[in-house]
């Protein structure tokens, strides 16, 4: 066990050295520059007296100076496109409000995708089991900023109950999990569904019902806990889920997120910004993988790790 | 090490699972599913049908239907019956929204496919070959695609998309053309993990069945082995995830024209059309309803239809999901 968790973590700076390159390839060979996108063209000489400041005149001065600030400093440099920003400022502003945003609607997911597939697994092909699964393949059928707009619509335009857009309050951060939250719902439902399904017929239940335990007991205690796996390992998808389609509702919501950042890097190619942004949501869902496989591990203690890790 | 040789990779290979390799012929047994994929794949051949057949009209420019004629006197005009060009009402630009829609349906199911096609075809390669061959390449490879899923789909494909659009501008020559390319590529180039990782399963279990240790023994080379043994009892999970990507890839394409980095107008998409409706549909005075309502039916409906098929796939395939009862 340790051995594997000692591997793994020494994979991390690996992998991450390798997501660094590849962001740091794609964004270089893109056309355009970060300078001189506002309304005045800049003069050659500007430019060029920008890349020095900003060392990058060439791939090759980028890599040898940013890389190395990030490991021993932590510092990302500044931004190209916003100025007198450095891209810690705007980590350190908007990562508090994605990641707040993003663990909540998880978590909205998590209970109301669980309950609603066992539910639906112990109503097999009754009008439970029937009404949980087309609202959770309406889920996955809909982009969510329709989403995200049909809950503007009833919720705010319509009863007045949430405000539309903002942030600061947990008001404000109602409607945008909800929205978030419907996709990874309906997979967790189904996911849970499918797996309560494939336990229960499992002659451990039939054993545990023989013997005289409750219902409730033997669905919750006994099956559900071996049905939960499948849906734990899907929380690392599910929260790179949560993080991409963050990147729509935040604009949708107004919300002050990472998302909107990484969007307006992209388009301005400001080069320290994207990589800095791709590094840190790497980080954080590989460190979340992590936890995830781990936590796996020790709810299922079938699971040889040991083989894994060679 | 002489045993090592002899059977490769023994620390890889999986418990037998006969269970869990989806046999082609349960598509047969289970002839109940047959009722969802008979609903989702008609709904599905009635749409495209639909576009297709209305694309000499969507496409002519004199065509009160082509999907970039601006009628400028008539601009955001709601639905009106009696004349059908209007039958979906009008853009802020004056096109006919029924003609946008029916030209987008094409590109939306087109760019669902190519992304099917190429999650296919590059999925299905790495499953076999990291299945199959095991050892340092599966290692390779699976990481490989453990950091792909690592990464938050959207930005992988904006940095696809950013990359390879210029250089295939210069190649194709037109702009539009080497838009749409990239968005195919783009959006392909990111379904093909999941695929990869279920191909790989089942070759892992697949691979200590008696049949192919019988091949492996009477000496038939590896790429023999491939195509005539394994890939039939892959083309299960093979059907079964296509049919799933294609509306991951619509809803992916949906997402981008949204955040502005898309198609390039004025082709349209069904998911370009509702994230630019989204707005005017949404103002409390005098909303444009319609230009929300009818992209977002065409494509949940075309979604839910996919999903339909998929899921019903899925089930006639897997023998397990029959038993369970408590």
């Amino acid at each position: 066990m340790t051995r594997f968790i000692a591997w793994r973590i020494v994979q991390l700076p690996l992998i991450l050295a390798v997501v660094y390159l590849i962001t740091f390839a794609l964004v270089w060979l893109a056309p355009g520059s970060p300078y001189g996108n506002n309304d005045r063209a800049l003069s050659e000489a500007a430019k060029n007296d920008l890349k020095a400041r900003f060392h990058a005149q060439s791939w090759e001065k980028f890599l040898a100076y940013y890389p190395w600030r990030i490991v021993t400093h932590g510092d990302f440099g500044p931004s190209l496109s916003y100025e007198g920003w450095t891209v810690n400022d705007v980590l350190r502003s908007s990562l508090p409000v994605s990641i707040s945003l993003g663990l909540f609607s998880i978590l909205i997911a998590l209970l109301c995708g669980s309950a609603a597939g066992v539910t639906a697994a112990l109503h097999r092909g009754g009008i439970l089991d029937v009404l949980s699964l087309s609202v959770a393949l309406v889920g996955i059928s809909l982009p969510p900023f329709v989403v995200a707009g049909m809950l503007i619509v009833i919720f705010s335009d319509g009863l007045h109950w949430l405000p539309s857009g903002g942030w600061g309050q947990f008001r404000h951060m109602i409607l945008p999990a909800v929205a978030l939250a419907l996709m990874p719902m309906a997979y967790i439902a189904r996911l849970t569904r499918v797996s309560m399904l494939d336990t229960l017929g499992h002659d451990f239940i039939r054993t545990a019902r023989a013997k005289g335990l409750p219902k409730r007991t033997v669905v919750w205690k006994h099956a559900f806990r071996t049905a939960f796996l499948p849906v734990f390992t899907y929380l690392g998808p599910a929260t790179a889920y949560a993080m991409t389609g963050s990147f729509v509702v935040e604009t949708v919501f107004n919300i002050p997120g990472l998302g909107q950042h990484f969007v307006n890097g992209v388009k301005n190619r400001d080069q320290t910004l994207i990589l800095g942004t791709v590094l840190v949501y790497a980080a954080l869902l590989l460190a979340l993988n992590l936890l995830v496989d781990i936590g796996y591990a020790v709810i299922d203690p079938r699971i040889e790790i040991a083989e894994k890790a060679q | 090490m002489t045993n090592q040789i002899r059977n490769p990779k023994p620390e890889l290979s999986p418990k037998p699972e006969t269970n869990s390799v989806i046999r082609a012929s349960g598509l047969i047994r289970h002839s109940g599913f047959g009722f969802r994929i008979s609903i989702g794949g008609s709904i599905l051949a009635f749409l495209l049908g639909l576009c297709l057949v209305t694309l000499p009209w969507t496409l002519h420019a004199s065509s009160n239907f082509y999907y970039d004629r601006q009628h400028t006197d008539s601009a955001l005009l709601p639905p009106q019956g009696h004349t059908p060009w209007m039958w979906f009402g009008t853009s802020k630009l004056g096109q006919s929204l029924l003609g946008q829609c029916l030209a987008g349906g094409v590109i939306s199911l087109t760019i669902g496919l190519a992304a099917a096609a190429i999650s296919v075809a590059l999925g299905v390669t790495v499953g076999i070959l990291a299945g199959y061959r095991g050892g340092w390449l599966d290692s390779l490879l699976m990481r490989l695609v453990d950091i792909l899923y690592a990464l938050p789909y959207i930005l992988l494909v904006i940095l696809f998309k950013i990359a390879l659009e210029s250089p295939l501008g210069k190649i194709l020559r037109s702009s539009a053309a080497a838009n749409l390319v990239v968005l195919f590529l783009s959006i392909g180039l990111v379904s093909w993990l999941t695929m990869a990782r279920v191909i790989r399963g089942q070759v892992l279990s697949l691979r200590t069945l008696p049949f192919i240790e019988a091949a492996r023994a009477a000496g038939v080379p590896q790429h023999r082995i491939f195509l005539p043994h394994l890939l039939p009892n892959l083309v299960g999970p093979i059907t079964v995830y296509a049919t799933l990507t294609v509306p991951q890839a619509i809803l992916q394409e949906s997402l981008l024209s949204f955040l502005g980095i898309g198609i390039q107008k004025p082709l349209p998409t069904w998911g370009s059309l509702a994230s630019d409706g989204l707005g005017l549909a949404l103002a409390p005075v005098a909303s444009c309803w319609w230009l929300l309502v009818f992209p977002c039916t065409l494509l949940g409906v075309t979604l839910l239809a996919l999903n339909f098929v998929g899921d019903g796939l899925r089930d006639a395939f897997d023998p397990k999901r029959e038993a369970a009862h408590i």
